[in-house]
């Protein structure tokens, strides 16, 4: 109403310009992923689109385990970290002490450790107790990983619970643990689903330990799409296939969970 | 009534004493496990800083004293490291936050298609780095396959090797890819939490578009803009599987930066004395960034 047409067309243009512009690349390597090797290394638009680079892809026997890693590892990680989380924010923020303020600005603190300063001693460590290259070593490092930001999501979402409501539940004798199960986890379903969301991406994407502390057995996604960075691994198409399956589930969850994401992501600071 | 109301009463005070006690220990497995993984890495590192260790030449074991930091600072690629660690940190700081908040107004004008155009966007944000490290290289920037390789040829100029020319400015590039999105997402739920009636009283006194800009927006921004600030940096200062995926540190140290010096230190040439002094430096840079971040969150936390 107050735009004029002009600058309503001009806010148009320039939105959806770069817009496309950011997700070209994206758009490309689904592209990419429906040609044959041989058109794949041309930028032309016209062709016959095929599956056989996702059907090749597939057939590297390895393929499937690298996908089941990634699965498992990001679902095992996540869900460690609720399970260390849900109780600590719970208490947090309906018990809350004098240290409370504290503990959680500490925990957020142990985030800004930076991965390749411990690099060496987590290597080492995970060598002597045979933690290379399996599942549950990533699966632990994830879920500290994540458990500040997970930490700080719930107990954002618990503040917003009454505490009443709660009081009403311990009058009908509930006890602590059926306290959380039976009337937090209902009342913040959807905060607990995208913390456990947000954890998942976090996890899903991760590449800094999965490349360096995993090589074959435990390796997920992002090792195998790595594995395509040598020079004579040029096969575009069958990189673009691979890659789209390791990028596309989590592409979709990012959509669905953005305004979330900015809360967890900044530990609140930006509403 | 009183007959049954009286155990029940008692109940619920017993159960409500017990929650109170047992509660506040909720936190303790959390704040026990983040303990150990803070400390025992922390404190190995720093041990291990300070010990002649390569894994492969056990023999040679033993206090390095100051060795270990001597050989660091007197070793030209660590020098280098630093420099490109920098340089990578305030390019892609200034690609991300500059575009960032000019992306982030423009996608809170009324257009059709904005919500659409809002998520195509922010989408680079959650494709994992090895990923988008290897489309851009391959699929892209490839001199002879690439797209830009193909546009450049199409008007008619020499496409570009930019690895091989411009292998920094290639790296910033695609980490810029993958950040922009996370700044125009946080910066844009900062401009919608903006007052209307606050511009609307400025345009009401005539200030035109842009000192609404200046005036209004950037300061309330200012904030968020800070928060973005931070946290890419505490990402970016060890960006590495862009590296690890694409140059692997290279032409020559071109690359290198203090995450991949220490990878390679560490994984390559099993220098664990050398590497552990890197990641030392890596840590104290990383706090030095975090004490402000941690500060600015502190004043807006309500417990």
């Amino acid at each position: 109403m107050r735009e004029t047409p002009m600058q309503r067309l001009l806010s148009f243009i320039l939105g959806w310009g770069t817009a496309l512009l950011l997700f070209f690349p994206i758009a490309w390597m689904v592209l990419t992923s429906f040609k044959s090797e041989r058109d794949a290394t041309s930028p032309n638009l016209f062709f016959t689109p095929s599956l056989d680079s996702y059907h090749e892809v597939f057939a590297r026997a390895d393929y499937l385990s690298f996908a089941l890693n990634s699965i498992v590892i990001s679902v095992g990680g996540t869900v460690l970290a609720l399970l260390f989380a849900i109780p600590a924010a719970y208490s947090m923020a309906f018990h809350p002490t004098r240290r409370t303020r504290g503990t959680l600005l500490w925990m957020l603190s142990t985030k800004m450790l930076p991965p390749v300063g411990v690099l060496v001693p987590i290597y080492l460590l995970f060598r002597t107790a045979g933690l290379l290259d399996t599942r549950s070593g990533l699966i632990a490092i994830y879920a500290l990983m994540n458990l500040p930001i997970v930490v700080w999501m719930l107990f954002t979402f618990y503040k917003e619970v009454p505490n009443e409501i709660l009081e009403a539940g311990r009058m009908d004798g509930a006890k602590t643990a059926g306290e959380v199960w039976f009337l937090l986890l209902p009342l913040t379903l959807p905060g607990v689903a995208s913390t456990g969301l947000l954890s998942l991406i976090l996890c899903w994407n991760e590449a800094f330990w999965s490349l360096n502390l995993t090589s074959a057995g435990a390796a997920p996604l992002t090792a195998f799409i790595a594995s395509f960075s040598s020079p004579e691994g040029l096969f575009f198409a069958k990189l673009s296939a691979a890659s789209t399956m390791a990028v596309a589930p989590i592409l979709v969850f990012g959509w669905f969970s953005q305004r979330q994401l900015v809360q967890g992501l900044t530990f609140g600071a930006v509403k | 009534m009183s007959a049954t109301t009286d155990p029940d009463t008692a109940s619920f005070n017993s159960e409500a004493a017990a929650t109170r006690k047992v509660a506040p220990f909720l936190v303790m497995p959390s704040i026990a496990v983040l303990l150990a993984w803070m400390i025992v890495p922390l404190v190995m590192t720093l041990w291990f800083s300070f010990q002649y260790y390569n894994l492969i030449d056990p023999s040679a074991r033993g206090f390095a004293g100051i060795d270990n930091y001597a050989y660091l600072v007197t070793d030209p690629d660590f020098w280098v490291s630093l420099r490109t660690t920098l340089v990578l940190l305030a390019s892609v700081l200034v690609i991300t936050v500059g575009f960032g908040t000019l992306l982030a107004v423009l996608f809170n004008q009324p257009f059709p298609g904005r919500n659409i155009a809002r998520v195509l966007a922010i989408s680079p944000f959650f494709v994992m780095p090895t990923v988008s490290a290897l489309i851009w290289k391959n699929l892209l920037m490839h001199p002879i396959y690439g797209v830009f390789g193909a546009l450049a040829s199409t008007i008619g100029i020499q496409p570009v090797d930019w690895f091989a020319q411009f292998p920094l400015a290639s790296i910033i590039a695609i980490v810029s890819w993958e950040w922009l999105p996370f700044a125009l997402l946080i910066l844009l739920t900062a401009v919608q939490s903006l007052d209307h009636e606050q511009k609307e009283a400025a345009r009401m006194d005539g200030a035109g578009p842009l000192a609404q800009f200046f005036f209004i927006t950037l300061p309330h921004l200012s904030r968020a803009i800070g928060v973005v600030i931070m946290i890419e940096t505490i990402f970016l200062l060890t960006v590495f599987a862009e590296i690890f995926v694409t140059t692997s540190g290279g032409p020559g140290n071109a690359t290198t930066n203090l995450a991949f010096l220490i990878y390679a230190r560490a994984l390559l040439q099993y220098d664990i004395g050398g590497a552990s002094a890197g990641g030392v430096v890596a840590i104290i840079l990383a706090n030095i960034v975090a004490f402000f971040l941690v500060r600015s969150i502190a004043r807006r936390l309500e417990v």
